[in-house]
């Protein structure tokens, strides 16, 4: 891919062809104030924070625009400062301002922007503030939907159009009475979402939030262990419990993306009724038990059933591997090709 | 002879043949069916004409005229005339004698005089100012001043049969360019008569079309924007109902231009009539064979569709349309992004204009470029089509030659400022543009020069304000409008709207604060700078040219708490002057919440703190005391008088 170069602020840099001029920025570790871009997601050009002058007379936002050689553009133009301030500033005007106990405190995208705006106490005073009360969205059992926090940014939609293909949610209404919904405005756990999360984990602000998560103290490189697919997981952990999963965006399995299980359901982990060791029948009750205990019981008794009267199915939640090995277990061991597999339709 | 048309020579005998039918009707009864005098009672007016002419031994039926019979009189319905507040409009050709207000029992007078008597029933004529009755149509000063070339049409001719657009060179046009134009010429003449789109932005017409053409992707298509989502507007309406074959025509002539085999034609839903009209057309159309397939048996084909829009004011703006019509919310396209002449309805190469720049083609081809372009000014040729409304005498819909003076439009078409009012205020450009004052009223009509002056042309919408209209509640109003209609999906135009309203409501009530002024410059610059589309960026435009023409207006609500124009309620208190009190009692008659108390001849008094503003003892108390009057500020409320309510 050639290279074309551009000057930010006055700052020579090179960009790839095919870039944005945002993204051309961010290459370059350069910060251009930006609310409704993903880099995972087609730009959509909505919140406007990322205002730009391009070749001293036009007003462009940068995360649309695609870079040229040559360009100049400018973040520190007055007229761009303005727009973008008064912007943010509307933004916040709007939202609620309970930092504090907000799940994405330091996390935030929208506290960046009003920081690096440089917005004060007096810039909101001007304004009539008005925080949006649409009753919260809890249905779903993994994350809550707070429409007073939502910046309508429309990354979750892009999100489960573009990556998911599912488009459980669009947005409703117009002016400022438009929302993110579900078809028919139903709660979200009855729509068509499969929770997968991604909108979730995409949400800016805390409009989209997990339920039950807690930061934790370290995050450990781990595989889910639901399926086969081996999805690559940060388990972030406090103590000996697992308080989050993230998706693993080096992974070149998953790049960052999970399903529902993978990313909501390790509560299991910790549960106090998980099986911790095998279970072997005595005396019509199971009764926990040593791994050789209960190998031993399955070779004497697998040993008597050998032949055609042994079938074995294995699961698509294990590796291609332990399947491998179930299948070569079958025939090689218990001599038949009696195998078959859960995920066959 | 009435039949599918096969070649473009046939076209002019078809018009002549047409144009003999209806000339064999001595006299002929228009009745004006558009949307505003049949609510007024125009199609029973319109049924006991016929009925009338019937009894007379007169048959009615067209279909005899074209079977080569004569007729002494007969009646058709016509599109609106644009003197809707005059309707229900009856006009009588040949001499185009001009009734208005007209009512069922009006028909056996107009009957006798033009078939008996070869006069005129004098009541149901146009009184001019100075009394003088107006008798032709083009007599009245409404409509002497006017140019009249994509209304010509409407108030002259029965929208639903398509012979009459035939008799009047309808189809000969598009016969033209199949005969003797290759595409590329028929857009050479678009650009060179300087039609600029009407739709409200001025783009260049040949300049799109040549777009459209030159572009590769295929199939292409064309649409006519028929959304009109500005409050008051109804010029659009008023062509679709009043000449849909002449829209047809120019959609065709399009399609011919660019290759386009399909077209789409947007109308709102709450267009009814309209639609009716359309579909009647493009079924007439297609039977005579100059729409659908082999069109006049040259081999081209173009079929147009219907779709009828929800009526959001943002679908009107061209990549929105184009969603809708797909069938997905109407948010328009986010810039950079390809021209719609490039990537349009369901992605393909697609040619948007309005309604009126449609209608506007067949003249140019017939007439030729030069003709279009002597009309009006340099920068935009040919005419404008405004909604007069407002305080204004003569309100409805006007057709004038660009670079007319505000003025000449307000005065001498509108006939000025009703009841003695006094001029305060134009808008033209509905929502998106901005409010004139006096000083500018010599300002031309044409898209740079209102651009110049902070408002827009738009397309079409003309309010004019009297001294008793308070500018910030007008400009409260628009945003409300934008407020509302904003699809929501960028952030200056949703929140920037709706914190321009607030802030508007506030110095409305009297809560203005004193930064708020420069805060409204602030953010107006922004939302036009940082909105995705038109709607956006136009949205504050009421607010900036009113603080720029009326600020004193805001500062008197802001610092005075005080609405010199006396209409924002909660700075105004009426009261009752006791030297011309008379006693009438017609106010505390009247007064909805029973605040006036006084004895028959006393002079009576207004409890304010039971009064609730709304005008009407100072409408209602007569002119020759004119004793209630209007106070800003408003008179406080002592709290004794508080007491006694409780
Ligand atoms: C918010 C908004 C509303 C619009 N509404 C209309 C409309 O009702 N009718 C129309 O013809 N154009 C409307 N336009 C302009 C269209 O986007 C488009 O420019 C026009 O239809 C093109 O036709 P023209 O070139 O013939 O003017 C609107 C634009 C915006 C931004
Ligand atoms: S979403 Fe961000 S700005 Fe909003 S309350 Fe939470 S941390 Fe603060
Ligand atoms: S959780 Fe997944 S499926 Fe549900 S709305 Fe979000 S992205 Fe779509
Ligand atoms: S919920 Fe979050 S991601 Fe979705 S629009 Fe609102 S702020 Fe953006
Ligand atoms: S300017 Fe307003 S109407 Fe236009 S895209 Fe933005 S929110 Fe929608
Ligand atoms: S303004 Fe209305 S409410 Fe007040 S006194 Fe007059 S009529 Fe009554
Ligand atoms: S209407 Fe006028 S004159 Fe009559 S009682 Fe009321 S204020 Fe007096
Ligand atoms: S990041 Fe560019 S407009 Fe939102
Ligand atoms: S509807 Fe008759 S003049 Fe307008």
């Amino acid at each position: 891919m050639s290279e074309v170069t551009i000057t930010i602020d006055g700052l020579e840099i090179k960009a790839r062809e095919g870039t944005t001029v945002l993204q051309a920025a961010q290459e370059n570790g350069l910060y251009i104030p930006n609310l409704c871009n993903h880099p995972d997601l087609d730009p959509a050009g909505l919140c406007r924070v990322c205002v730009v002058k391009m070749d001293d007379w036009k007003i462009a936002i940068s995360c649309k625009l695609p870079v040229k050689d040559g360009m100049v553009i400018s973040t520190e133009d007055p007229e761009v400062q303005q727009i973008r301030k008064n912007t943010v500033e509307l933004l916040v005007a709007n939202h609620p301002m309970t930092c504090l106990t907000c799940e994405r405190d330091s996390t935030c995208e929208l506290q960046k922007v009003a920081h690096y705006v440089g917005i004060k106490p007096d810039d909101i005073k001007r304004y009539r503030r008005s925080v949006r009360s649409i009753p919260m969205d809890t249905s779903n059992p993994f994350f809550d939907m707070d429409h007073s926090k939502c910046i309508l940014c429309g990354i979750c939609v892009r999100t489960c159009d573009e990556l998911q293909n599912i488009n459980a949610i669009n947005y409703a209404q117009r002016g400022v009475a438009s929302l993110i919904s579900t078809l028919g405005n139903k709660p979200i756990a009855e729509s068509r979402c499969e929770s997968c999360g991604e909108c979730v984990v995409r949400c800016p602000v805390a409009a989209l939030s997990p339920k039950n998560t807690m930061e934790p103290m370290r995050q450990v490189k781990s595989i889910c262990t639901y399926c086969g697919v081996g999805c690559g997981v940060m388990l972030g952990v406090r103590g000996d419990q697992i308080v989050s999963v993230e998706g693993d965006y080096d992974n070149p399995v998953n790049q960052g993306s999970l399903c529902v299980k993978g990313r909501y359901g390790y509560k299991f982990i910790n549960h106090p009724e998980r099986l911790k060791t095998p279970l072997v029948r005595k005396n019509g009750e199971l009764v926990e038990a040593t791994w050789d205990e209960a190998l031993d019981q399955i070779e004497a008794k697998f040993s008597k059933h050998k032949g055609e009267k042994f079938a074995a199915l294995a699961s698509a939640r294990i590796t291609n591997e332990d399947n491998y090995l179930i299948q070569k277990f079958t025939r090689a061991v218990m001599g038949t090709n009696n195998i078959d597999h859960c995920a066959r339709l | 002879m009435l039949q599918r048309i096969n070649s473009p020579s046939e076209m002019v005998e078809m018009r002549d043949f047409c144009k003999a039918a209806f000339a064999r009707q001595k006299v002929r009864f228009l009745v004006c069916a558009g949307t505003g005098c049949i609510a007024g009672g125009s199609m029973e007016v319109y049924e006991e004409l016929k009925r009338h002419i019937a009894e007379r031994g007169e048959d009615v039926d067209v279909e005899l005229l074209f079977e080569g019979k004569d007729s002494e009189a007969g009646a058709s319905i016509s599109g609106c005339h644009g003197f809707c507040q005059m309707g229900p409009l009856v006009r009588v050709e040949p001499k185009s004698t001009f009734y208005t207000k007209v009512k069922v029992k009006d028909v056996p007078d107009i009957i006798t005089t033009t078939l008996d008597e070869d006069s005129v029933v004098e009541r149901l004529l146009f009184k001019n100012p100075d009394g003088s009755h107006a008798v032709a149509e083009h007599d009245v000063p409404f409509y002497n001043r006017q140019t009249r070339i994509v209304l010509a049409g409407c108030g002259t001719i029965d929208p639903e049969d398509i012979r009459n657009y035939f008799a009047v060179d309808g189809y000969t046009a598009l016969a033209q360019i199949f005969a003797d134009h290759s595409p590329e010429e028929v857009i050479d003449i678009v650009t060179q008569s300087g039609l600029r789109g009407r739709g409200g932005g001025g783009f260049p017409a040949g300049r799109k079309w040549k777009a459209g053409y030159d572009a590769k992707a295929t199939p292409k298509y064309v649409v006519c924007n028929g959304d009109e989502g500005d409050p008051g507007a109804f010029m659009d309406r008023s062509v679709l109902e009043g000449n849909p074959q002449a829209v047809l025509e120019g959609m065709t002539i399009a399609a011919y231009s660019i290759g386009a085999r399909y077209g789409v034609i947007y109308v709102r839903a709450e267009y009814p009539l309209a639609v009716v009209r359309l579909q009647k057309a493009i079924a007439q159309a297609k039977e005579f064979g100059v729409l659908g397939e082999n069109i006049m048996g040259t081999g081209f084909d173009f079929d147009i569709d219907i779709f009828q829009g929800a009526g959001a004011f943002v679908c009107g703006e061209s990549t929105a349309l184009t969603l809708s019509i797909e069938g997905k919310r109407g948010m328009p396209r986010v810039a950079p992004r390809p021209r719609t002449t490039e990537v349009g309805l369901y992605d393909k190469p697609t040619l948007l204009n309005n309604v009126k720049t449609f209608a506007y083609v067949p003249d140019i081809i017939r007439k030729s470029a030069d003709w279009f372009k002597a009309i009006g000014t340099e920068s935009s040729s040919g005419t404008a089509v405004f909604a007069l409304t407002g305080h204004i005498k003569n309100s409805g819909l006007i057709e004038v030659p660009m670079g007319i003076k505000l003025r000449e439009i307000i005065f001498d078409i509108g006939g000025g400022i009703p009841k003695g009012g006094k001029f305060k205020a134009v808008q033209t450009g509905g929502p998106s543009g901005g409010c004139l004052p006096e000083s500018l009223l010599d300002t031309p009509i044409d898209y740079d020069s209102l651009d110049e002056a902070g408002s827009i042309m738009g397309s079409g919408g003309m309010v004019i304000m009297n001294e008793r209209t308070c500018m910030v509640d007008v400009a409260r109003y628009f945003l409300q409008f934008t407020e509302e209609e904003s699809c929501g999906q960028c952030v200056p135009c949703r929140l920037g709207t709706k914190q321009l309203l607030e802030i508007l409501n506030d110095i409305c009530r009297g809560r203005g604060k004193k930064e708020d002024l420069d805060l409204l410059v602030e953010l107006s610059h922004s939302v036009h700078g940082g909105s995705v589309c038109g709607l956006g960026q136009t949205a504050a435009n009421p607010v900036l040219t009113t603080l720029r023409y009326f600020k004193a207006e805001y500062e008197a609500h802001i610092y005075d708490k005080c609405c010199p124009a006396g209409v924002c309620k909660e700075l105004i208190s009426f009261v009752i002057d006791e030297e011309k009190c008379k006693g009438c009692m017609l106010c505390a008659k009247n007064c909805p919440v029973d605040a006036i108390s006084g004895e028959k001849k006393q002079v009576h008094t207004i409890d304010q703190s039971l009064c609730i503003q709304c005008g009407v003892c100072f409408d209602k108390c007569p002119n020759k005391f004119s004793a209630v009057e209007c106070v800003s500020p408003k008179i406080p409320v002592t709290p004794k008088e508080k007491m006694e309510v409780s």
